[in-house]
């Protein structure tokens, strides 16, 4: 049996959550007030997941650098193998809102999109 | 070699530098910072003391007055901001009486005008937030109020406008005599020159010591002050003293040229000579000390602390003389020394000149124009301005509505902002309440743009104080 | 001089949804000024998601959201003028601008709705001693490099203030490269969001150092550490410094209402929260001149912003179409109690409520199991149980129908909390 020990991050309360675990399946939840908190504690402990967001320089734009972000959650341990990979990335201006930048970010199958339009200089 | 190299471009140097603009000669100012103005010079009271607190006799007091009574028309000639607005010294109990009278007979004695006491209403009729415990004041009339950048900047920029040679980051590590002159060695190679003028603040008894065998001995004192927003800059409208007594030496409390409200100092003798750290000890100190003469002090209005280093020599009093032939010192220039610059120059090329003999420039231009305010503009010459030249409408600083046209323009006088301190000094942008928070990323833009280098190669003031120290990712 | 009906100062949240709301009032000569070089204000430089889950029902990024709305506009045709720093709102309601292209201009406005923002608390506020070099920033500065610019401010980072921005930035400094070595917090608890103390923070081990605050920094040129301690009854601790190495300060202390303008135009403000005192209409002071979003209270939500700002435009439609009724008619004071630190609106006038009535309002410390309520004189309007509630955390009221009748004539409203 192993236990893990998480804040829930439902609502301001934030819950100190135990969960309780064998062989990689949740066992038991405690400490949670409400449904939410169970929930949110399952997910954490068998497939923690984030959206990623962070900037790519502009060639010829009018702002030097767009932001972008995952175009939905990725693996949590994936988070630096994602931004490495945009390290080398350039992108040329325009740059539309919703454009891939990356496709296949680190191999999680999910895009890097932009989350803003950058016009041409 | 150089006719006139003068050590240090704090007010001292550079009001010399500017009276022996008047000369024809080879002059060059040095300065181990980035800029003029980065030394005792940027922290301090920013007053002009009437003259009244330095002993009857001595040079401080006589430099003192006479640099206190040039102000106004240099104000006028060097534009820059000063205003006579006054100082009340505040005695705050009957058993202090008899050392404010003691203080009025010294000033009379030094020769200051206007001096008299006044009593609790008068006091009052003049400032409102004034302690109850207050009993009577000493009234200094000719009491004002500078900035002391713009000062120093209006004398460095007259002095360059009239030949005057200007080189920053060199430090003087060993001074040596050489025939029909000095050598000064720096971390940048030798410079020489016949005449050597010592402005070096509080590092000057160290150059002194190089020179000659009477030796002089110069400790660093340093004071904490509160700088508080325009919305408190009204809350007193003369430069409030407390009169050394019963509850000690005390804290003055000032509006400035630029309508803030600045108390200070605290008086600490230390021994690193570039320790500018303020302390929670001495804040404390400035906050328990200020509410003494001034009732309800705005404190929560406070945008900065900062520190600031006096150059004092241990006998107190200032030392302009020819300390070895062809070196003169002008050291132990603590306060009263901004309110006596203007005669300190004077007296410093005086020296100079009898040393020297260098032929009267005949292109001499006494006049300088400061950096154009549109703020100070009416309407319609505003308008005209932005029309004419449109980076004076693109508002930069939010606070201190400093625009693009006077940070391009800071940029590039001689000497010229080349930091985001250098821009501050000048301008004023960074320096209100948000303290640069929305405009210091503006003002690396423009500072890259107009020196022609890299953003990352702006510094806040020289050196190493890089603002950027990489690009996103580039350690991953 | 120009006249215009409707004058809106500033574009970013508050201000595009003030305008929106105002064009399908009805109003059509209206304009934005924003002072910088876009619309959408600081949600630009907000690159994270988690804006506009109430709003929109999903997770927006704060482009993405400051695009929804400007896209709006735009789309409605509403007119707006950037780089325009607004100068001076006068009384009779006389704003002063200036920008590059038109100079120096004044526009004589029927009504104006104040969107300027907010600003941080810098350092000097802060009364940190040390030394003043380069590498001491406030967060947004920090998130405006880092997140608009490209730029590293720093490598090694000590953050102070675990408000919302400081957690931010933590994740993001990190991302980008550097190490984040500690977020200290003056207060007991922390003034940002459960999720972001976990995402920020807990995902990347950073410890978050609760009742701890900045004692010292040295560095003549750039930072080269910070000292932390322990506080107690608000003093640092002897014996509890901790030291970092580190080449950067980031400070996330609290965020100021920016009200110059408003004050230099004789608008009473709150000493509570820096921004104007309003009534149900969200109206100031002054006649004509409406205020929404962090200009008028801090917000924690831009979606709140987004709605607060739509209701002032409503308003200020209501008030250039002749709706709003002005003069003397009853106005109850709205008194906040027993840990509710402020409220808005500060006043209302019953005649003038459409229906209902809404209340936003932050409470002075961590409370667990209140009840929130709401009186007019002694008649109970409005209560609700509330597990938790915190300073972060702004709390919306909304009162409906019959109990609104309780207020005519009564001595006042008060907001308090209560024992369950």
């Amino acid at each position: 049996m192993e236990k893990r020990e998480l804040t829930c991050i439902g609502c301001p309360l934030g819950c100190p959550l135990v969960v309780t675990m064998e062989n990689g399946a949740v066992v038991s939840v405690t400490g949670n007030t409400c449904p939410r908190g169970d929930a949110y504690a399952r997910k954490e402990v068998t497939a923690p997941s984030r959206v990623v967001t962070t900037t790519v320089p502009v060639r010829g734009g009018v702002l030097a650098a767009v932001s972008v972000k995952t175009a939905g959650e990725i693996p949590k341990d994936k988070i630096f193998d994602c931004v490495r990979a945009l390290k080398t990335v350039t992108v040329d201006a325009p740059v539309s809102l919703g454009q891939v930048i990356l496709a296949d970010a680190a191999g999680t199958s999910v895009d890097v999109i932009a989350t803003k339009a950058v016009a041409a200089r | 070699m150089m006719d006139v190299i003068i050590i240090g471009g704090g007010v001292s140097g550079c009001a010399a530098a500017r009276e022996l603009s008047r000369y024809k000669g080879n002059i060059l100012v040095i300065d181990k910072e980035e800029d003029v103005c980065c030394g005792t010079t940027k922290a301090n009271s920013a007053i002009v003391h009437a003259g009244f607190d330095a002993p009857a006799g001595s040079r401080m007091a006589a430099l003192n007055v006479t640099g206190s009574r040039m102000m106004p028309d240099l104000a006028k000639e060097l534009d820059f901001a000063y205003r006579q607005c006054g100082s009340l010294v505040v005695c705050l109990s009957e058993e202090d009486r008899p050392a404010l009278e003691k203080l009025l007979e010294n000033g009379r004695a030094n020769g200051v005008e206007g001096l008299r006491i006044i009593g609790r209403e008068e006091l009052r009729a003049l400032e409102p937030n004034i302690a109850d415990e207050a009993v009577a004041a000493l009234w200094a009339p000719t009491g004002g109020i500078v900035c002391p950048f713009g000062l120093t900047y209006a004398f460095a920029e007259n002095a360059a406008k009239n030949g005057v040679q200007f080189q920053f980051d060199t430090e003087v590590q060993r001074i040596e005599r050489m025939d029909g002159g000095w050598r000064l060695w720096t971390n940048r190679g030798p410079l020489e020159a016949r005449c050597v003028v010592n402005a070096a603040g509080v590092h000057a008894d160290e150059l002194h010591n190089q020179v000659s065998a009477d030796t002089m001995t110069i400790v660093p004192r340093r004071g904490d002050y509160f700088l508080l927003d325009h919305a408190a800059g009204e809350h007193v409208h003369h430069t409030i003293f407390q009169l050394p007594g019963k509850y000690g030496k005390g804290v003055l409390v000032t509006p400035t040229v630029h309508g803030n409200l600045l108390i200070g100092p605290t008086a600490t003798d230390i021994d690193n000579k570039e320790d500018t750290a303020t302390t929670a000890a001495e804040l404390d100190e400035v906050r328990a000390k200020a509410g003494l003469a001034v009732k309800d002090l705005p404190l929560r209005q406070t945008i900065t602390s900062f520190a600031g280093l006096r150059a004092h020599e241990l006998r107190h009093e200032f030392f302009i003389e020819e300390a070895a032939p062809g070196f003169v010192d002008c050291a132990g220039i603590e306060s009263p020394g901004l309110s006596a610059s203007p005669a300190i120059g004077v007296e410093v090329a005086r020296l100079v000149q009898n040393i020297l003999h260098l032929e009267e420039n005949p292109d001499f231009d006494p006049r300088r124009q400061g950096i154009l305010d549109p703020k100070a503009l009416p309407f319609a010459e505003r308008a005209a301005l932005i029309q004419e030249n449109p980076a004076y409408g693109q508002i930069i600083c939010r606070c201190e509505t400093v625009t693009e046209g006077e940070i391009v323009d800071a940029i590039h006088r001689v000497p010229g902002a080349r930091s985001l301190d250098g821009v501050k000094r000048r301008t004023r942008a960074g320096m209100g309440r948000c303290q640069a928070g929305f405009c210091s990323p503006r003002v690396l833009e423009i500072l890259a743009r107009e020196l022609g280098v890299p953003q990352e190669e702006i510094t806040k003031c020289g050196g190493q104080s890089r603002l950027i120290v990489g690009t996103n990712k580039d350690s991953l | 001089m120009k006249s215009m009906d409707l004058v809106i100062l500033g574009g970013g949240p508050a201000g595009l949804a003030a305008a929106i709301a105002a064009r399908k009032a009805g109003i059509q000569d209206l304009i934005i000024l924003e002072r910088d070089r876009e619309l959408g204000g600081i949600l630009n430089q907000c690159i994270h998601s988690g804006f506009g889950l109430h709003t929109f029902k999903e997770e927006l990024t704060g482009p993405e959201y400051a695009a929804r709305f400007a896209d709006e506009a735009l789309a409605l045709g509403i007119p707006y003028k950037l780089n325009t720093m607004v100068l001076d709102l006068s009384a009779d309601r006389v704003v002063t601008a200036v920008n590059r292209t038109d100079g120096l201009f004044q526009l004589q406005a029927k009504a104006v709705v104040l969107a300027m923002g907010c600003r941080e608390r810098p350092r000097g506020a802060l009364n940190i001693p040390g030394t003043r070099p380069a590498g001491i920033y406030t967060a947004g500065t920090a998130q405006r490099l880092v997140n608009m610019e490209g730029f590293l401010p720093g490598r090694r980072v000590v953050i102070l203030g675990s408000g919302d921005i400081g957690l931010i930035m933590a994740r993001r400094m990190t991302l980008e490269g550097a190490k984040v070595l500690c977020v200290a917090e003056l207060m007991p608890y922390s003034g940002g969001l459960k999720r972001n103390i976990v995402q920020c923070l807990d995902d990347f081990g950073i410890p978050l150092k609760l009742s701890h605050t900045v004692v010292d920094i040295e560095g003549k040129e750039r930072v080269t550490g910070v000292t932390i301690a322990r506080v107690e009854n608000g003093k640092p601790v002897p014996g509890t410094e901790e030291h970092f190495d580190c080449d950067t300060l980031l400070l996330s202390c609290g965020l100021l209402p920016e009200n110059e303008l408003s004050r230099s135009a004789g608008i009473a403000l709150s000493p509570v929260t820096g921004g104007p005192l309003v009534d149900e209409s969200l109206q100031t002071s002054l006649p004509g001149v409406f205020a929404a979003g962090n200009v008028l209270h801090v917000h924690d939500l831009v979606d709140y912003v987004s709605e607060e700002a739509a209701a002032a435009g409503r308003h200020a439609a209501a008030c250039i179409l002749g709706g709003t009724a002005q003069g003397e008619d009853e106005a109850l004071p709205v008194t906040a109690r027993h840990g509710v630190r402020y409220t808005v609106p500060a006043t209302v006038h019953p005649a003038r409520l459409d229906g209902s009535l809404t209340l936003r309002l932050r409470v002075d410390n961590v409370y667990r199991n209140k009840t929130l309520a709401v009186y007019a004189g002694q008649d109970c309007l409005w209560r609700r149980k509330r597990p938790v509630l915190a300073p972060g955390e702004m709390e919306t009221i909304v009162i409906k129908g019959a109990a609104l009748d309780k207020l005519p004539g009564c001595s006042g409203l008060t907001v308090t909390l209560e024992e369950v």
